[in-house]
């Protein structure tokens, strides 16, 4: 049963395959088959996933290799996969919201002649992600790494005629890239400590390397998830992500593909127990990202980009947890899931208002949407009370569980994860009420409308795992269930009851959403966003992304530049330069010699050449006679 | 006797070309005969493949004659599982490049029987130079595909092709005499320990005292690092590329150039050794310089035809490099490179022909928004480009990987440096391709049509080798595998043993089903 693990990753690969090829007469259906993939897919996970649940829970993990992808010298590496207690979640939320999020594109790419490929590329998209984390070998979860970062960049650059687009899909690529860097070094350095980069086999031999191996694998790895997951200081390419079509920004840049960062550290975990010191620069990635990502969500007026803020912020909780240890890693991917819930569910409803408002993405320009898009209001509203955390939405459990084994990390780490959330609710109140409370700033000529039935299903499916996601804690079942996949958590004293402590979360989180409530309500809601000058000094910082990208251009791109510059200029005035004043040297010398020379380089290659030719023509006329 | 008859035939082919009357209008009759003939040789390298056995590292279907007694010169040849890797490369693009090249503007059409016949020169002098065991032979045959290059690029190139074949020519003449000298001196040495012989087999053994053998060894690396241009000799090939037609080009950077990472595997290793490992740290360091000098300079170029050729220079960087770290898994690599290489710079060059030739212009500022009014050409060039920048799941991926894992167990700084490469590479490739495809259409660039039939069948066979030994690179690799562990245990080398082994077998699965994979 579990070898046919493969079909979950054939299915929707075939199918893309197929939809690229077949041409414009399969233009009327190619959407169909596309969803029909990747919901093939998803039947097929929840049939193993019933399975994996009859089985004892020491029996749980299936490998399975279906040829030897690369053999040379002492390098051996299967096409390996591995699927067990921590994929099969994923192969879940894969395919579960992954297919959502194609039944809700028919709709809302219905208009574009381009469909067929833009499903095509979705469809590539589950394949390649399906592989990173079914991978049983760090070079094949590599291959499934770079696989959704060539669908992130299909995706982002769909509309290739926006040269926005193009430009944002090409940095996404560079940006992961960088991050690729660690990602291919640390499969290097594997191979060289422990001769395999099985994830097994490395992970098992992890405990027996020197501190300085795993913390360097530690590192290397992180850089990889910091591209992959938009961690700071990898983060830039994210927000100019959100130019690509919305159901791509809920499914790719929300809930899949970004957070496969932290499914690379929770699955080298064995590596990150082994060093405290990489576990403690996870940790504090996570932390700054998370606040960075909140600080941005504050500022920004365009929904989508609130929301990738929003996105970012949330992944930092995740890595945080993650870099907590065992104590973390289950929490992590809890919150990893109700954030897939939730936050697919609120992009997937910002592009439902996008539909309706003339894809003007603006929230200025919104406003009083309540009454307009009742369906999308009601499923946002969801989203929106669980990712605050309010009980008993989903989001309550996972970040009250993050918080809570912060705080028993370290009291700071605790109350920076504690003022996160307070940031959150803030955030995410203003972009309701600007969005569908306060009232109307519409342009002319716009004609709000609720979304069609083939977009506000897979909202209110989505919806309602945000309201009851967090069932998955029930009884401890998601800790005890990955526990043999991560490893067993020590239970931490804290020096509050946790009941305390998660009232305490309650009332920051109230704090935040009275603070948005008065800072917004209170007077009307400027139409058009204020000038720089007119904000403060973190209003205006959040805008410009915390000066990311003019950081990134101070320090790498304009020096690249001026180098790249330079050498063009080197390589022909410098080396060729000095090559050809040779020749030209030798001719000057050799006309002075003999007149009767030319003194053209032509000539005398020429009479070498011929000279060459006469010896092969005597050697030959030596052999023949 | 099939491996003569692999080489001869195209030789053959060019001759009847040369013979064949003109054709007075459309030249069809020329070029259907070149397709042809390239097409028999590729069946004549399949039947060679055939016949071979890929488990043995030696030397296969061997032919020996004495060619000149008094030097010791043989015609002599055979193939391992390296020369036979670059002996099916040449043959699987020269028809690839033969049917691209059909409706190539030439500036004179009275020219196109020469051209074909000249193409077909090359295969049959690259195929000899891969399969010859003799190192004379070798060196004529090597120096004798500057003929056909010369008359290629000079003849049938862009508006500066006499300056870039002059060039070409003075360059590899330079190269190609000082090997000739090391060539001169090696006979000096062998005739002093009895008879002289060139064959390979002998002169593995031969005794040389330590200064000779590096000099000797500078003679042969001077010529095969101006081949398979190493920092700072490269820059003949930017200007060549640029006025070569596509399928020039090709042939020369795919197929011509490899005989020179060729040679330092076949030649420079096998008959010094020592020198080689003298030399190491210099060639070395040089092969990592071209991979990020290759890399920025593609980067900051406005024609496309050089931003491939640095490209090239980039890649042959890599190539170098797995070579002289002299482990088996980097040697593996750098062979599966040379293969890979030439198949994703024949499908770049080509397809970037095709654009350059509707538009008139090699400028990439002339193109913008093509992806509009070509989709399939600008998928290709998208393809193509992923293949360069050694995209997982592509066929460059795996040799790329091979070279820097090899090279990281012996010089951690060497794989991290070049490892920078990945993301120069990507922004050379992206940055090409944002220019020429997206947007708004450029001004201009309306001509630039879609694909016909003939260009996508030549394009297709390069394309699906490229995805096919993305995932199943294995078959090539039993192949190189045996003939380069010769050549690593020669050299008295052997690849690093992990630190820490794992408790685990690393390969160990419970379950294994042969069956269809998922890609």
């Amino acid at each position: 049963m579990f070898d046919l693990q493969w079909l979950l990753i054939a299915i929707p690969l075939a199918s893309g395959a197929l939809l690229l090829i077949w041409g414009k007469e399969s233009d009327r259906f190619g959407h169909l088959i596309g969803t029909a993939a990747s919901a093939a897919s998803f039947v097929l996970g929840v049939v193993l996933f019933a399975n994996l649940l009859g089985q004892d829970s020491e029996e749980r993990s299936h490998a399975v290799s279906l040829f030897t992808w690369i053999d040379a010298g002492t390098f051996h590496v299967e096409m390996s996969f591995v699927y067990d207690q921590l994929s099969a979640l994923f192969v879940l939320l894969i395919t579960g919201v992954g297919t959502l999020i194609h039944v809700y594109s028919i709709g809302y790419m219905e208009h574009d002649e381009r469909r067929r490929r833009f499903f095509a590329f979705l469809n590539l998209f589950i394949a390649a992600m399906l592989t990173l984390v079914l991978a049983g070998d760090y070079l094949v979860l590599f291959l499934g790494w770079e696989g959704v970062g060539l669908a992130s960049y299909l995706l982002i650059g769909f509309w290739q005629h926006k040269p926005t687009a193009a430009a944002a899909a090409k940095k996404a690529f560079v940006v992961n890239r960088v991050g690729d860097i660690g990602m291919a070094l640390a499969i290097m350095l594997m191979f060289t400590q422990f001769g395999t980069s099985a994830i097994a086999a490395v992970n098992a031999a992890a405990p027996g390397a020197t501190g300085t191996v795993t913390t360097s694998l530690g590192l290397l790895l992180l850089l990889g998830a910091c591209g992959k997951s938009a961690q700071v200081p990898l983060q830039s390419w994210l927000l100019d992500a959100m130019e690509g079509p919305t159901p791509v920004s809920a499914l790719i840049h929300a809930a899949t593909m970004v957070t496969a960062g932290v499914y690379l550290v929770v699955r080298s975990n064995a590596i990150f127990d082994a060093s405290q010191p990489a576990r403690t620069a996870v940790i504090v990635v996570g932390l700054v990202t998370l606040l960075a990502g909140a600080w941005i969500g504050c500022a920004k007026d365009d929904i989508k980009k609130a929301l990738a803020g929003s996105t970012m912020s949330q992944i930092g909780y995740m890595m945080l947890a993650a870099g907590l240890g065992p104590a973390g890693y289950a929490f992590a991917i809890f919150h990893l899931i109700t954030h897939g819930f939730f936050k697919a569910n609120m992009f997937l409803g910002a592009g439902s208002v996008m539909h309706g408002m003339n894809d003007d993405v603006d929230m200025r320009h919104y406003g009083g949407l309540r009454t307009m898009m009742p369906v999308t209001f009601a499923t946002f509203g969801l989203g929106y009370l669980a990712i605050i955390g309010v009980p008993p939405f989903a989001g309550f459990w996972s970040k009250d569980k993050i918080i809570e084994a912060a705080f028993g990390e370290n009291l700071w780490v605790g109350l920076a994860a504690l003022l996160g959330a307070g940031v959150t609710a803030f955030y995410m109140t203003r972009l309701m009420i600007m969005t569908f409370l306060s009232e109307k700033r519409w342009r002319e000529d716009v004609h709000p409308h609720e979304s069609p039935r083939v977009m506000t299903w897979p909202l209110i499916a989505l919806a309602a795992l945000s309201a009851v996601g967090g069932i998955l804690l029930l009884g401890d079942w998601i800790v005890d269930w990955l526990e043999p996949v991560v490893g067993h958590a020590e239970h931490h004293e804290l020096a509050v009851p946790a009941i305390v402590l998660t009232l305490i979360i309650t009332l920051v989180v109230a704090l935040g959403v009275a603070a948005a409530v008065l800072f917004y309500r209170r007077e009307p809601i400027a139409a058009e966003t204020p000038a720089d000058s007119s904000v403060s000094f973190f209003a205006r910082a959040g805008r410009h992304e915390l000066y990311g990208n003019e950081l990134n251009d101070a320090v790498i791109v304009r020096p690249t530049t001026h180098l790249t510059r330079f050498l063009v200029w080197f390589d022909g005035k410098g080396i060729d330069g000095f090559v050809t004043g040779l020749a030209d040297r030798l001719g000057d010398t050799s006309q002075f010699l003999r007149k009767p020379q030319t003194g053209y380089v032509r000539s005398y290659a020429l009479t070498m050449f011929a000279g060459v030719v006469i010896v092969v023509l005597c050697l030959l006329a030596v052999t023949l006679a | 006797m099939i491996l003569s008859i692999l080489a001869a035939t195209p030789i053959a082919g060019a001759l009847i070309l040369a013979l064949l009357p003109r054709g007075t209008i459309d030249h069809t009759r020329a070029k259907v005969v070149a397709l042809g003939v390239s097409l028999i040789t590729l069946v004549l390298s399949l039947v060679v493949l055939a016949q071979y056995e890929p488990t043995s590292g030696g030397y296969q279907l061997t032919e020996e004659h004495t060619w000149i007694k008094a030097f010791g010169a043989h015609y002599s040849v055979g193939v391992n599982g390296i020369a036979i890797t670059l002996v099916l490369l040449t043959t699987i693009l020269v028809p690839i490049v033969i049917l691209a090249s059909f409706d190539d503007r030439l500036p004179d059409p009275k020219g196109t029987n020469a051209y074909f016949a000249w193409m077909l020169a090359v295969e049959g002098l690259a195929l000899g130079a891969f399969m010859a065991t003799d190192v004379f032979l070798f060196y004529v045959l090597f120096e004798a595909t500057l003929i056909p290059l010369y008359f290629l690029i000079g003849s049938f190139g862009g508006p500066n092709r006499s300056y870039a074949a002059v060039k070409f020519l003075i360059y590899n003449l330079v190269g190609g005499l000082l090997m000739l000298a090391a060539i001169v001196g090696l006979y000096v040495v062998s005739s002093r320990q009895g008879d002289p012989s060139y064959l390979l087999s002998d002169l593995k053994n031969l005794d040389m005292g330590q200064n000779t053998e590096r000099l000797l060894f500078l003679g042969f690396m001077a010529a095969f690092a101006i081949k398979a241009p190493l920092w700072p000799l490269h820059t003949w090939l930017p200007d060549a590329a640029k006025e070569a037609t596509p399928g020039t080009s090709v042939l020369m950077v795919s197929v011509v150039d490899k005989i020179g990472t060729f040679g330092m595997i076949t030649w420079c290793l096998n008959l010094f050794p020592e020198a080689a490992d003298w030399a190491r740290p210099v060639i070395i360091t040089l092969a990592v310089i071209s991979i990020i000098y290759g890399a920025l300079l593609a980067i900051g170029q406005d024609d496309i035809r050089r931003l491939i050729a640095f490209t090239s220079v980039s890649h042959f960087g890599f190539i170098i490099l797995g070579i002289f770290a002299f482990t088996s898994t980097s040697m593996a690599g750098s062979t599966l490179y040379m293969f890979n290489h030439g198949l994703s710079t024949a499908a770049l060059f080509l397809v970037t022909g095709i654009m350059v030739s509707r538009r008139g212009s090699a400028r990439i500022s002339d193109f913008g928004g093509v992806q509009k009014i070509a989709p399939i050409m600008s998928g290709v060039v998208l393809l193509a480009g992923l293949s360069s920048l050694s995209l997982p799941g592509l066929a460059p991926f795996v040799s790329e990987f091979l070279v820097l894992a090899g090279t990281f167990t012996v010089s951690i700084p060497a794989a991290a440096v070049a490892t920078l490469g990945i993301v120069l590479a990507a922004l050379y490739i992206l940055i090409m391709y944002q220019r020429t495809m997206t947007g708004p259409l450029a001004d201009g660039a309306e001509g630039v049509t879609e694909l016909q039939p003939r260009e996508i069948a030549a394009l297709t066979p390069a394309i699906m080798l490229i995805i096919g030994l993305g995932f199943f690179p294995q078959p090539v690799l039993n192949a190189i595998n045996p003939a380069v562990d010769t050549v690593v245990s020669h050299i008295g080398k052997s690849d690093p043993t992990p630190k820490t082994p794992t408790p685990i077998d690393g390969s160990a699965t419970e379950s294994s089903s042969n069956g269809e994979g998922g890609h």
